[in-house]
């Protein structure tokens, strides 16, 4: 009886994953390791090594690794700081920071391309101030910029949802047993948001990874990510297969990373991904 | 006990959102004396302790440790350590980490650490727990943990915030054995916060009564329930008949009417006064030799006596007696003139709220 309820419910969750998981997941799958004349073949796969998408993976790789760096590094001390207002409306302070999420993404992108553009807001005002302009627009740089603006909140949340749930009599505890702030904090607060750090950690790099809106935007075709060319595949070439096959590389990747994060997390009481 | 003041309140004031929680506190503890802090809920015993442990700083006032200003040093600066009222222990490391937590800070080396992790754990009944979560133990459990953690940094001082507060009875007449064993062990001073009042008269040396951040009497377990200086400290310790009467003149108290001889003077003529007696202190005796008569209307058995209630004089007594009277006979009651313990009316209108006692909570 019990069993039977619990499957009716879990019946709408089944379909969904059978439609929006499974079956997408299957046909990549299929493209990915079938030729256009429809015999199977690792050619889409291969197409990794050529050498133009090596050096757009392994940019990728470095520039979502470098942003989500920077995201944890900006973000952390910001969770902090919200977690310490003894405001009652810092959940108000908390929404303001993720409120940009509220508008689409790729609005958010031109904005920052019209704010970074070689005659762009930017540069007026550094000219107004008599300051030598800034060019780094079309650059890692600017994508850089951009994934850590568009991906902060996915960092922010996270840190900010562990560390207002560790209680303030743990951390007073720990200089009541005579800890400094330094030592409280390696010993005691940083490990207890680690699974703020590592559900973090996921949610921007991942992202990061296979996003092809931010580099096209403020990359402007003179940096390739891996994104990148996988949509070129898709909607220049037309070739759904060789596109899938690479989508197949980059699911690998991911889940890698994913992996290794989740290694360092001891498991004990992960909010985490894993 | 020797007679040397280690921590000194002076005038210590708190403020929250304007409302004061503790007003012009004044109280110093002894070397090796077992105080505890005993009041209703929210009146102000963790704050007082947080102010002792560093966790707060008060608005007025000075905190003095051996004579010493400490007012601003911050926790991990004193010579004292805490329980938290709810455990607090750090549940990504094992029971041993969380012991060795203030010993590694010190740095102790790693055989003596070792060695106290087993000391402490023997000594709060869990030998063998040492590699155990916090999370996979039990509320009473943890709570021990929390002890071990502090008494094995040999602090002057342990403060400890209603540690025993979710122990079944038998475990926390236990840990009360353990705790005084521990006090005359190792000489440390307690401060102690409890709202149970059986609690604070076995185990203290002094107890200071709080309500609504104010000190109502402190005194040792037999003063305070002998002597309370007033209807709050009388009510709130242990069960009592508490009654409007006047003083007639020294040594003559009339309550409801009737003179009962007493034993305290200098309250003047005609003074109204509050009048506490005990319901162990009733005698229960024939009619015809009452002072006051009246019947009783209700029996309760609860073991080691008999809990009645006896309507008499317009008032309903509280009577605690071997002796059974059954419900609707005629009794007579009387109270030994040293069993009357009389009290001043309180003189504010805020000490009046503030004596209107433990009902609050
Ligand atoms: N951080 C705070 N901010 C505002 N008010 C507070 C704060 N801490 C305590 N209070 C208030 O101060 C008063 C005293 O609190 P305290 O915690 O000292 O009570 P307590 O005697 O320990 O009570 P309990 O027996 O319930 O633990 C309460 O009215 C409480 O609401
Ligand atoms: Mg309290």
């Amino acid at each position: 009886m019990k069993r039977k309820s619990t499957f009716l419910l879990s019946t709408p969750y089944g379909l969904w994953m059978l439609g929006f998981t499974i079956i997408p997941l299957v046909m990549i799958l299929y493209y990915g390791l079938t030729g256009r004349n429809g015999g199977f073949t690792l050619e889409n796969i291969r197409l990794i090594a050529t050498e133009e998408n090596l050096k757009a993976l392994w940019l990728s790789i470095r520039l979502s690794l470098l942003s989500t760096l920077l995201c944890l590094l900006v973000a952390y001390p910001l969770a902090m700081i919200l977690r310490n207002t003894k405001f009652k409306n810092s959940r108000f302070m908390v929404m303001l920071f993720i409120m940009p999420m509220w508008m689409n993404s790729l609005l958010r992108i031109i904005a920052w391309q019209n704010i970074l553009e070689r005659r762009g807001v930017l540069n007026t005002l550094l000219e107004l101030l008599h300051l030598p302009a800034l060019n780094i627009i079309n650059s890692p740089a600017a994508i850089v910029l951009g994934m850590v603006y568009d991906f902060l909140p996915f960092m922010v949340l996270p840190l900010y949802n562990t560390l207002v749930k560790i209680d303030e009599n743990v951390i007073n505890a720990a200089h009541d047993l005579g800890a400094n702030n330094f030592y409280t904090f390696t010993k005691i607060i940083f490990p207890l948001s680690m699974p703020g750090v590592i559900s973090g950690i996921t949610m921007v790099f991942v992202p990061s990874l296979t996003t092809f809106v931010i580099s096209d935007i403020l990359g402007g075709s003179k940096v390739l990510l891996i994104g990148n060319i996988i949509e070129q595949q898709f909607q220049k070439l037309n070739n759904w297969h060789s596109g899938s096959g690479l989508s197949l590389v980059l699911m690998v990747f991911v889940l890698i990373s994913m992996a290794l994060v989740g290694k360092y997390d001891k498991g004990e009481g992960s909010a985490g991904v894993w | 006990m020797i007679d040397n003041k280690l921590i000194e309140l002076v005038g210590i004031t708190k403020r929250y959102n304007g409302s004061t929680v503790i007003d012009d506190l004044n109280l110093y503890i002894r070397e090796n004396e077992f105080l505890t802090l005993l009041g209703p809920s929210g009146c102000g015993k963790t704050t007082t302790l947080r102010i002792i442990g560093g966790f707060e700083s008060p608005d007025e006032g000075k905190v003095l440790f051996g004579g010493k200003d400490i007012t601003k040093l911050p926790p991990n600066e004193r010579q004292l350590n805490t329980v938290f009222q709810k455990y607090a222990l750090f549940t990504h490391m094992t029971i041993a980490e969380n012991i060795a937590f203030g010993l590694k800070i010190k740095k102790k080396s790693k055989q003596y650490i070792k060695d106290k992790i087993k000391y402490a754990l023997k000594l709060v009944n869990l030998d063998g727990y040492e590699n155990r979560m916090p999370d996979s133990l039990s509320g009473g459990q943890q709570q021990r943990i929390a002890i071990a953690r502090a008494i094995v940094n040999e602090p002057k001082v342990l403060l400890l915030d209603e540690p025993l507060g979710a122990l079944d009875l038998k475990l926390r007449q236990d840990m009360q054995y353990e705790l005084i064993r521990l006090k005359n062990e190792l000489g440390i001073t307690f401060v102690y916060v409890t709202h149970d009042q059986e609690e604070a008269l076995t185990m203290s040396d002094t107890i200071m009564v709080m309500n609504q951040g104010y000190i109502q009497q402190i005194g040792s377990p037999e003063d305070i329930y002998n002597e309370p200086e007033n209807a709050f400290v009388a009510d709130f310790i242990g069960e009592s008949n508490i009654l409007s009467a006047t003083m007639v003149k020294d040594r003559l108290v009339n309550i409801l009417g009737v003179n009962f001889t007493c034993v305290d003077e200098g309250f003047g003529q005609n003074t109204p006064v509050d009048v506490v007696i005990r319901p162990e202190d009733i005698d229960l005796v024939d009619p015809e030799d009452g002072v006051l008569t009246g019947h009783v209307t209700s029996l309760i058995f609860k073991g080691v006596h008999y809990e009645m209630e006896v309507m008499a004089g317009g008032f309903e007594w509280l009577v605690h007696s071997t002796d059974m009277a059954p419900v609707g006979s005629k009794v007579g009651i009387r109270v030994d003139p040293f069993d009357i313990q009389i009290m001043h009316k309180p003189e504010s209108e805020d000490e009046a709220v503030s004596a209107k006692g433990p009902e609050a909570w």
